[in-house]
């Protein structure tokens, strides 16, 4: 008998294979290998240098700000765009996704001109010494703006397919609006609102383009990791730079990891197995 | 008068349990509109509004240098590679995890995520590790004459990985979600594999396809940090759009950078528009299914 009805299993499976081990696995193992062959010792020294580990506080602190921004204002959002209906309404659902679309290197140098100190809304908060830009609230807005899609996506789906029959039977129950949202819509939306925050979260950890130009780039104060990775291979320091990236590497697979974990159970919620 | 007595009518009538309040509704789609305008448009606003604030000339000149066209040119080329060869790709891994079992799929599609979650700077360095001087392959390369770090070969490579994703993650959920019924009925008719492929699956998903293709282009185009990383910028030769971007930033041109900066926004704003029509056309086609 023969296992797999529709015909080419071998060719697309083994093409797929083929082409990830030579694009990302075998790259990958590169990383790895160049890290191990460097020695407990310096990598451990390498990763743990003062420098590096205020880094770490900015690639990873800040970026958990920035998700959770996004989780607030994206929930917000996308009961906005699902619920709702006003004029413009489909612009700024499409608008959502700007940030893939837009490179990062523009909305880098836009963020920059935007919050600079002698421009646009820099000069609305130059007269009270607050700084924007080239300060850590410069890479928070950065990262704000690059995770903005991912809990806007996530969760308008499961807005959208919340039945009327439990807000309405909340309701026939005596529940104020208030009460319906926080025992049965909140509820409901949770693991998908948890899953946007990873997603947002990974997407800031690792970014580079639109961070480094409102950085400012200053050793421990707005200095990001990936900053790091490229200052050490510039000084041909390839053991170090690839102790870093493993770094990156290993956090990147555990947020994948939980987001995974968190979408099988936003899944079996809405009873796709 | 009359606007008087609509909105009493309004308020007495009573209110559907899945609705909420008026001022609920103002206040939630005024911070919407904020957080939108704050981080959304104003972004884009700046960026026409500074390519063009030393006038139209200057504008336009940025598109006379010879360095400019060189780096539009090569941004073409290098998305003119990567996004085919990441489309026949996207396919065939679209196909082989959504019309078949088999044991390892779910890990096989983690996997083909993988690269939208590592740091573009580590989809640079790896290739440094393995084609750089110090690489695994640096010194065969350099016996036999070939760059491919800080050369154009390693920047398509660097591209490759970081848009790698893209087409098959369009597909997955679509052709998952068609299922295939019409494949098996052709099957049985005694068509072949590429026969099933051109004429049933193809036009199935076609707007799904054209999704992903254009996020990928989008991405193929702008890409910053893993293109940086094997670049080398050398003007004029290693030099992408928004690689030179940077350049002129950093040199105190910003008009010239915004106005190639304006370019490329552009193409963002159009990636939008093309997406927004994919995405409506693959839905109609998915609720024409019985």
């Amino acid at each position: 008998m023969k296992k797999h009805v529709i015909p080419g299993f071998g060719l697309t499976l083994g093409t797929t294979l083929i082409y990830l081990s030579l694009v990302v696995l075998i790259p990958l193992s590169a990383l790895c290998q160049r890290t191990l062959s460097g020695g407990w010792e310096h990598f451990w020294e390498t990763i743990t240098a003062p420098r590096v580990v205020a880094s770490y506080w900015v690639s990873f602190g800040i970026s958990f700000l920035a998700a959770a921004t996004n989780g607030v204002f994206g929930v917000i959002a996308a009961w906005v765009l699902v619920r709702y209906r006003f004029p413009g309404r489909r612009i700024l659902d499409a608008m959502v996704d700007l940030p893939f679309a837009l490179p990062t290197a523009v909305a880098g140098i836009a963020l920059t001109a935007l919050y600079a100190p002698n421009d646009w809304i820099g000069a609305l908060f130059q007269p009270y010494g607050i700084r924007i830009a080239f300060t850590q609230i410069g890479i928070y807005i950065a990262l704000t703006f690059i995770g903005l899609p991912f809990v806007v996506r996530t969760v308008q789906p499961i807005i959208e397919d919340l039945s009327a029959d439990v807000e309405e039977a909340a309701a026939c129950l005596g529940a104020n609006r208030w009460q319906t949202f926080w025992r049965v819509i909140f509820p409901a939306l949770l693991p998908s609102i948890l899953t946007g925050i990873t997603l947002s979260y990974g997407r800031a950890v690792g970014e580079f383009g639109s961070v480094v130009f409102i950085a400012g780039n200053l050793p421990f104060k707005t200095e990001i990791t990936p900053l790091l990775i490229i200052s050490k291979l510039e000084q041909y320091d390839y053991s170090g730079a690839a102790a870093l990236g493993f770094v990156m590497l290993v956090a990147s697979l555990l947020i994948l990891f939980v987001s995974n974990g968190l979408q099988a159970w936003n899944n079996k919620r809405r009873g796709i197995a | 008068m009359a606007g008087a007595s609509t909105i009493r009518l309004e308020s007495q009538r009573p209110r559907k349990a899945t609705s909420d309040p008026l001022a609920i509704k103002m206040v939630l789609t005024t911070v919407t509109f904020l957080f939108f305008a704050l981080f959304l448009f104003l972004p884009l606003v700046v960026v026409f509004q500074e390519a063009f604030e030393k006038g139209v000339g200057v504008f336009l000149a940025t598109f006379r240098d010879p360095f400019t066209l060189h780096a539009i040119g090569l941004t073409l080329l290098i998305a003119g590679i990567a996004v085919p060869m990441n489309t026949a790709f996207g396919l065939a891994a679209a196909w082989s995890v959504t019309r078949y079992r088999f044991p390892g799929r779910s890990f096989l599609i983690t996997l083909i995520d993988l690269p939208l979650w590592v740091s573009p700077v580590i989809g640079g360095l790896i290739y440094v590790l393995v084609f750089g001087a110090q690489g695994w392959l640096g010194p065969w390369l350099r016996e036999h004459d070939i760059r491919i770090i800080f050369a154009v070969p390693g920047m398509v490579l660097a591209t490759l990985f970081v848009t790698f994703p893209f087409v098959a993650r369009g597909l997955i959920p679509l052709m998952q979600a068609q299922g295939m019924k019409e494949e098996e009925a052709a099957l049985t008719l005694g068509a072949n594999g590429w026969q099933i492929f051109w004429r049933i699956t193809l036009p199935k998903i076609k707007w799904g396809l054209l999704y992903g293709v254009i996020l990928c282009n989008a991405r193929a185009m702008g890409e910053f940090g893993a293109v940086s990383v094997v670049s080398g910028h050398i003007r004029g030769q290693t030099n992408t759009m928004p690689l030179h971007i940077e350049i002129l930033y950093n040199e105190y041109q910003v008009a010239a950078a915004f106005a190639v900066a304006s370019l490329l926004a552009l193409l963002a704003l159009l990636t939008l528009l093309i997406k927004s029509y994919a995405e409506w056309r693959a839905e109609q086609q998915l609720k024409n299914i019985p």
